[in-house]
């Protein structure tokens, strides 16, 4: 009798087998940063590397966790405590189009709401989901900082000021790839 | 090229000086909203139109930061040598010839020019009374954010030239204490004596932190700095690594400030080849460097202990205080934290003293703060004014008075951390201690402006809806009684409040600022209590009327059909719900029962024979 810990395919293989390129982009990466044996001075590596992870991958995948786990000498649970804290990580695929509708002050008391409800008719997505092709993600946000422009969305980098619900679709017709 | 000495400075400034043409500069506002607004659009067409010899001749583009002026953005401004300009809004790209052809010698027909309502109190007398007097903003909008020659023309780095070769450290910190100078991010400690406390540390490691994690719904003016006068914050935080005895700067910085950070890079950089970042600064023997982390979208983490431990890569929650970062901080070592705005502001208090900068503002807050005007305002955009300026001047005279001629109700100041102030309290000077006094605070200095159709009651549910996002989960006042609050503030927003519920909700929030952990949430009720103070009418109308005075809150509204219907039936056909029946040519009625309040109705009708109440 003996478990099975041995034959279970190693994070890093695996997430080399599925995804080599981006891989090797992001070991890369984690091998160029002053890591040592002291966790202080690694975990202060996090932050940028999830960053740079999320950048590559598009999200963090469990598999991306472990290898920067065993990376840097930092639990899962410590890596994930941090990726649920910050509303800028995420474990979960998102849509190729990221649409953020700005939700702060300035773009609230200009009917921000009034778009982000377009949106999730539209798209038939509630706030922080993708939709089932995978194409848009909608997301609200507090304050991109174009106040002069609100009620402000953003798709991808490009931000669309003084948006009407009238816009919405015209916005969406714009990623019809 | 390294520079050695202040005496190399001064021979590189000189031959800028030397070097810069006649030309008339034609300054380009490139900052995020000038360029969502389609600023590099005119920055082509005017580069276009410089091929032509004749024009070469006399003009010369300029990229440059925001001028402050986002309500009519793209925007650009014509000035020569000797200070003589004219600014230009809304431009388009085809008015570029018919600018260039009018030059300084007057307005451009078809284009809109723009009043200048500011002055540099460091390079000038402010003989137009200007309501601006741009201090932190001096670059701003003036030099070309991505040039260092830029920024050394106008003085940079001569502050620091001039601490590393002439001042002890404590006179450093002395100095920025004898000015006064009070914590731009808003809780307005005295940035010297924080310094002071650093300083006093043993000798070790020690850090210099900017905060650059602008997190307040409606403030944009870190943004505007950081994109457009990067070097002055660089200057600013060598200036405080030596006086505290630092030798790391860090620029926390929000990742959703792509611009921001890139001009960020490229200025650190430059500065590094001069010399004036590394290792033996002006052969000084001090040294100093600068690097950038980034935030990762948590409001929390502009409070200074919870952005340490995020810089450490952790959660960013806060620690109790004492002690204090500047005993105790990141990496357990004495360490500043201080906001953009405030580093925005130690060149010039180097350069010209602390009793200069006295002589701005009030006795209590000297200087200038720079506002971030948004809402339902005429010209939104970013104002820096002395402290002591009254709300009715910013709201009025600069921000150009409400849109669409509505009545002004009230601005909030101060992000979720502020309160609103009401229309009595408009001719208040307003500084850090008046702001406290009628019960909202400065925060970094967001202000948004809002007419009679803002409901004050939904106006606090939303920052409570924030905060209750935000709130890292660690204080139970802080997790559990915001949401509270805005559990109770919705139901008085559906109509379910009771004149209980408003007791009970004054109760909560007033033990919450006394017991949470740290300053997010200590100020967390401000919205509702100071909505309270000045706005109970408006509370008392939902819970005992169940009636929404500025009709917003959209349960409580109700449409009617008055006399003056034709019976046209436009209403009843957009109807989504087919809530409204009549007969053609006779007055039509509204199911309130089927009606789902979306406003269809009213909007649709050409007679005003809808009322909404």
């Amino acid at each position: 009798m003996s478990c099975d810990c041995c034959k279970k395919e190693k994070a890093l293989e695996k997430l080399m087998r599925l995804e080599p390129e981006k891989t090797s982009q992001l070991v890369a990466f984690i091998d160029s940063l002053p890591l040592g044996q002291d966790i202080d001075v690694n975990r202060g590596h996090l932050i940028e590397t999830l960053h740079k992870a999320q950048g590559i991958f598009g999200y963090l995948p469990q598999e991306v966790q472990q290898v920067i786990s065993e990376r840097l000498k930092i639990t899962r649970s410590e890596i994930y405590g941090v990726i649920s804290f910050y509303s800028y990580f995420t474990d979960k695929p998102i849509g190729r189009h990221k649409i953020s509708v700005c939700c702060g002050t300035a773009c609230f008391v200009k009917g921000s709401m009034r778009l982000v409800d377009e949106f999730k008719k539209q798209l038939n997505v509630q706030e922080g989901e993708t939709t089932a092709d995978l194409k848009f993600f909608l997301n609200v946000l507090r304050c991109v900082g174009a106040c002069s422009l609100a009620p402000v969305v953003m798709v991808d980098d490009k931000v669309y000021g003084k948006v009407t619900p009238e816009m919405v679709s015209e916005i969406l017709a714009e990623y019809q790839d | 090229m390294t520079l050695k000495t202040p005496s190399e400075l001064n021979a590189l400034k000189a031959s800028l000086v030397q070097a810069v043409s006649d030309k008339v500069k034609i300054l380009v506002s490139l900052g995020t909203c000038g360029l969502a607004a389609g600023g590099a659009k005119v920055f082509d067409a005017i580069t276009a139109a410089l091929e032509e010899p004749e024009y070469d001749d006399k003009f010369e583009a300029v990229s440059v930061g925001c001028m402050g002026l986002c309500y009519c953005e793209p925007t650009i401004e014509l000035r020569d040598n000797s200070g003589k300009a004219i600014i230009y809004g809304k431009v388009k790209p085809e008015q570029i010839p018919a600018i260039l052809e009018a030059g300084l010698e007057g307005a451009a027909e078809g284009a809109t020019q723009v009043e200048r309502t500011w002055y540099y109190p460091e390079d000038e007398e402010n003989t137009n009374n200007a309501l601006q007097a741009k201090v932190a903003l001096r670059n701003t909008g003036r030099i070309n954010p991505e040039r260092i020659e830029d920024y050394i023309l106008r003085d940079g780095y001569q502050a620091l030239a001039k601490v590393l070769t002439t001042m002890k450290p404590e006179d450093v910190s002395q100095t920025v204490l004898d000015s006064n100078l009070r914590g731009r991010g808003g809780a307005g400690f005295p940035t010297g004596k924080k310094w002071q406390f650093a300083a006093a540390q043993p000798k070790g490691q020690k850090y210099m932190i900017c905060n650059a994690d602008e997190g307040d719904p409606g403030a944009f003016m870190d943004r505007a700095v950081l994109e457009g006068d990067p070097h002055a914050v660089l200057e600013a935080m060598t200036i405080g690594g030596y006086a505290v005895g630092a030798d790391t700067g860090i620029i926390y910085i929000r990742a959703e400030y792509p611009l921001a950070i890139t001009r960020l890079r490229i200025a650190i950089d430059q500065a590094r080849e001069m010399g004036f970042l590394g290792k033996d600064i002006f052969g000084s023997g001090f040294n100093f460097d600068i690097e950038l982390k980034y935030g990762a979208g948590a409001f929390v983490c502009g409070e200074e202990t919870a952005l340490i431990h995020s810089i450490e890569g952790k959660r960013g929650e806060p620690t109790v205080k004492p002690p204090f970062p500047a005993i105790q901080g990141l990496w357990k070592q004495p360490t500043i934290v201080n906001n953009v705005e405030t580093y925005a502001n130690i060149a010039a208090i180097i350069r010209k003293g602390a009793a200069w900068f006295k002589t701005i503002g009030t006795e209590g807050s000297p200087g200038t703060k720079v506002f971030a005007l948004a809402g339902k305002i005429n010209r939104v955009g970013l104002v820096e004014v002395p402290m002591g300026t009254t709300l009715r001047d910013i709201v009025y005279k600069l921000g150009g008075g409400i849109n669409k001629d509505r009545n002004f109700k009230a601005v909030q100041i101060g992000g979720p951390s502020g309160g609103c102030i009401a229309a009595k309290n408009l001719d208040t000077p307003i500084d850090y201690d008046t702001l406290k006094a009628i019960g909202a605070m400065m925060g970094s200095g967001g202000i948004i402006v809002m007419d009679e159709d803002d409901c004050m009651v939904d106006i606090a549910r939303f920052f409570l809806e924030f905060t209750c996002d935000e709130s890292c989960g660690k204080c139970t006042p802080c997790r559990i009684g915001n949401r509270r609050l805005y559990e109770m503030l919705t139901n008085i927003c559906h109509g379910k409040g009771t004149p209980q519920t408003l007791v009970e909700l004054r109760s909560l929030a007033l033990v919450i600022k006394d017991t949470a952990l740290c300053g997010l949430g200590q100020t967390s009720p401000n919205p509702v209590l100071s909505t309270m103070t000045n706005f109970m009418n408006e509370y008392e109308a939902h819970v005992n009327e169940r009636r929404c005075p500025a009709g917003a809150c959209a349960r409580l509204i109700r449409f009617t059909i008055n006399e003056k219907c034709i019976g046209c039936g436009v209403c009843a056909k957009n109807c989504p719900e087919d809530a409204i029946t009549g007969v053609t040519k006779k007055r039509h009625v509204i199911d309130q029962n089927k009606c789902i309040k979306c406003g269809v109705c009213f909007q649709k009708c050409k007679f005003q024979a809808i009322d909404k109440q």
